[in-house]
């Protein structure tokens, strides 16, 4: 008997269709920012890497990558662990709170950041008065990544350990062990995969975020540039082989992540194969 | 270690879960709690653990009152319902936790560790397992994991949730012997709960009757069976059959049916017995007059369970006797019999009331 759908002039077709849309839509796409950046040849692309702009730009999108992943992680976990292990008024409001950075524009947060921590923002005339400024440098960047990528780690979290329950940590603490061994020992242990793929998400955005970062970065050449930020200005600017550059150091990244979780995913697979 | 409970109580949101509870335990005892679900019995367990905070009340382990003392000093051994082993760790490590998460200074060495934990395996027959992980066991298995790991800091206080809950039959018996065993053994005190009355009965040195967040009973497995405090108790401890009819002058009629009961107010009244305490006979006796047909049999074992049927009765009574009864008679589907009943049990609110009838 044959199942619905099971056909085998269907299925060739369903298969042919979906090969040639990824192909068409994204692997083709790939290779163009490869072959654009490239088309120069190596010695040019070399050159435009070595930009000094280029290297700012790298330097910066690193340095908001690594304050934004740290922080994220660790109030991922912190959010998480309040949402499944405590009961309190409030508790559902806050779940769906998480998902605004979700749900909005990631222009208008980089807008109301803007309004808030402006000089002529509710915050930023007070801290301008104290000689801090957040917009228009590094820190409202740091901020705004902050905002745009933060729930990625908790809502990776967060059904995960709903379905585990709170049995274990009960257990250990029955054995006697304290918070920091329960978390280290018990809890960290089962998250571990899903914690680590909420790290891979939170980086894979805080690198290619352009839409907040253009509102409070002012695009400052060589001070305010993140790598997004580089490629669009290089292509305004009719450098389209610059352009390109960059766009595959971020074309080559978004390769690494996308490696590193079909990696994690094998890996958890096979070890559920073994259990 | 004994357990004093006073008057403890709880209440979560609207819900009654526990009305004020006392109950004192003796060193060394093995104590059920057993009642349907809902009936509190958990919630008290996770009190006395530690894991859930009473309103009101003290507890006291000994002398110690350990009411605001944490799970983590209350030094006692907590085995769950469905284990709650740690999946990622082998079977050694589920049992070493405990011991490697003492403060440095009692922490045993790593040999002494490796020798506990090989000595915790080998009385819970895994010595063979320890390197296995919880999802590599059956279910029995994982259950006397639970149980090494929870036994490993020795503590005064073994509570158990549910713990044959989700084994089948003939691996819940064999677990329930070997606990009983184990028990005999150590020496422990033991709190378990349970909704299973058999696994209650056989297992416990008391038990503890519960409902509606209330302690209907607490007495002996014998005493709970022949002398059940009220209709609830007698109710949940077995198949029940009921008798309903108006008493006058010592007689229950209840249509062409009849029998006397000596002792019982005049009035509708609803009287109770057990399978095991119908008699069959093929001709009435003054003392009963109650007519039935045989509706169904069941060779069930020693016995055979009979469905007996009959006008004046609302549902089937359900009748056990022996084989060579079920021979005596010619018992087939269909036969026309008398019931006779060697005792009836009627409750009201003023406690329960025992009938003795002159037959059996």
């Amino acid at each position: 008997m044959i199942r619905i759908g099971d056909a085998p002039g269907v299925r060739r077709l369903l298969i042919g269709v979906a090969l040639v849309l990824t192909a068409l839509f994204l692997l083709l796409p790939l290779v163009a920012i490869f072959a654009q950046a490239l088309m120069g040849g190596i010695d040019l692309y070399w050159q435009n890497l070595s930009d000094r702009y280029t290297l700012a730009a790298i330097g910066l999108t690193l340095l908001v990558t690594l304050l934004t992943v740290p922080i994220n992680l660790v109030f991922g976990i912190f959010l998480a662990w309040l949402v499944t292990r405590f009961n309190f008024p409030g508790r559902r409001l806050l779940q769906t709170l998480i998902d605004i950075p979700f749900a909005v524009s990631p222009v208008v947060a980089g807008l109301v950041y803007l309004l808030l921590y402006g000089r002529n923002g509710w915050l930023g005339g007070w801290l301008d008065g104290y000689d801090i400024q957040i917009m228009f440098a590094w820190p409202g960047i740091v901020l705004v990544t902050i905002f745009v990528t933060c729930p990625f780690v908790a809502r990776e979290l967060i059904p995960l350990m709903q379905a585990q329950g709170a049995r274990e940590e009960e257990a250990a603490v029955t054995l006697g062990a304290s918070g920091w061994t329960i978390f280290r020992r018990v809890t960290l242990p089962k998250i571990r995969h899903a914690l680590l793929y909420g790290v891979i998400l939170t980086n894979a955005r805080a690198v290619g975020e352009f839409g907040a970062v253009s509102v409070v970065a002012g695009a400052i050449r060589g001070q305010t540039n993140t790598l997004p930020l580089q490629v669009e200005q290089l292509y305004q600017d009719y450098n389209t082989v610059g352009a390109f550059t960059s766009a595959s150091l971020l074309a080559l990244l978004a390769l690494l992540t996308l490696a590193a979780k079909a990696a994690l995913e094998w890996r958890a697979a096979r070890r559920e194969s073994l259990a | 270690m004994s357990i004093r409970i006073s008057q403890i109580d709880k209440t979560y949101g609207a819900t009654r879960a526990l009305e004020p509870i006392d109950l004192d335990i003796r060193d060394g005892e093995l104590i059920g709690l057993l009642g349907p679900s809902g009936s509190g019995k958990t919630t008290l367990l996770r009190i006395v653990a530690g894991l859930e905070q009473a309103d009101g009340g003290t507890i006291h382990f000994g002398e110690r009152e350990v009411t605001q003392v944490h799970v983590r000093e209350r030094r006692i051994g907590f085995v769950f319902q469905h284990y709650a082993l740690f999946r990622h760790m082998s079977v050694f490590e589920n049992v070493a936790f405990g011991l490697r998460a003492l403060p440095r200074r009692q922490r045993p060495s790593n040999s002494d560790i490796r020798t506990r934990v090989m000595q915790l395996l080998e009385m819970v027959r895994l010595s063979a397992f320890a390197e296995r992980f919880p999802a590599q066991l059956s279910g029995g298995q994982q259950q006397r994991v639970a149980l090494a790991r929870a036994l490993a800091l020795k503590p005064d206080v073994l509570l158990l949730d549910e713990p044959f809950g989700a084994l089948d039959a003939k691996v819940r018996q064999e677990l329930r012997r070997w606990l009983r065993h184990l028990h005999e053994e150590l020496g422990f005190t033991s709190l378990f709960v349970t909704h299973d009355q058999e696994e209650a009965l056989e297992l416990s040195d008391r038990v503890v009757v519960m409902s509606n967040g209330r302690v209907e009973q607490i007495a002996t497995p014998d005493t709970l069976y022949r002398e059940p405090a009220n209709r609830f108790v007698f109710e949940f401890l077995g198949e029940v059959n009921r008798l309903e009819g108006d008493v006058a002058n010592g007689r229950l009629t209840c249509g062409n049916a009849s029998v006397s009961v000596p002792g019982v107010e005049p009035g509708r009244r609803e009287l109770l017995l057990r399978p095991h305490e119908v008699h069959l006979a093929e001709h009435a006796i003054p003392a009963a007059h109650l007519p039935i047909t045989v509706a169904a049999i069941v060779p069930v074992g020693a016995e055979v369970r009979l469905e007996l049927e009959a006008d004046w009765l609302e549902e089937p009574w359900l009748a056990s006797v022996s084989h060579a009864e079920f021979e005596r008679l010619g018992i087939t589907r269909g036969r026309r019999l008398f019931a006779l009943p060697s005792r009836l049990h009627g409750f009201d609110a003023a406690g329960a009331q025992n009938v003795a009838l002159p037959v059996g």
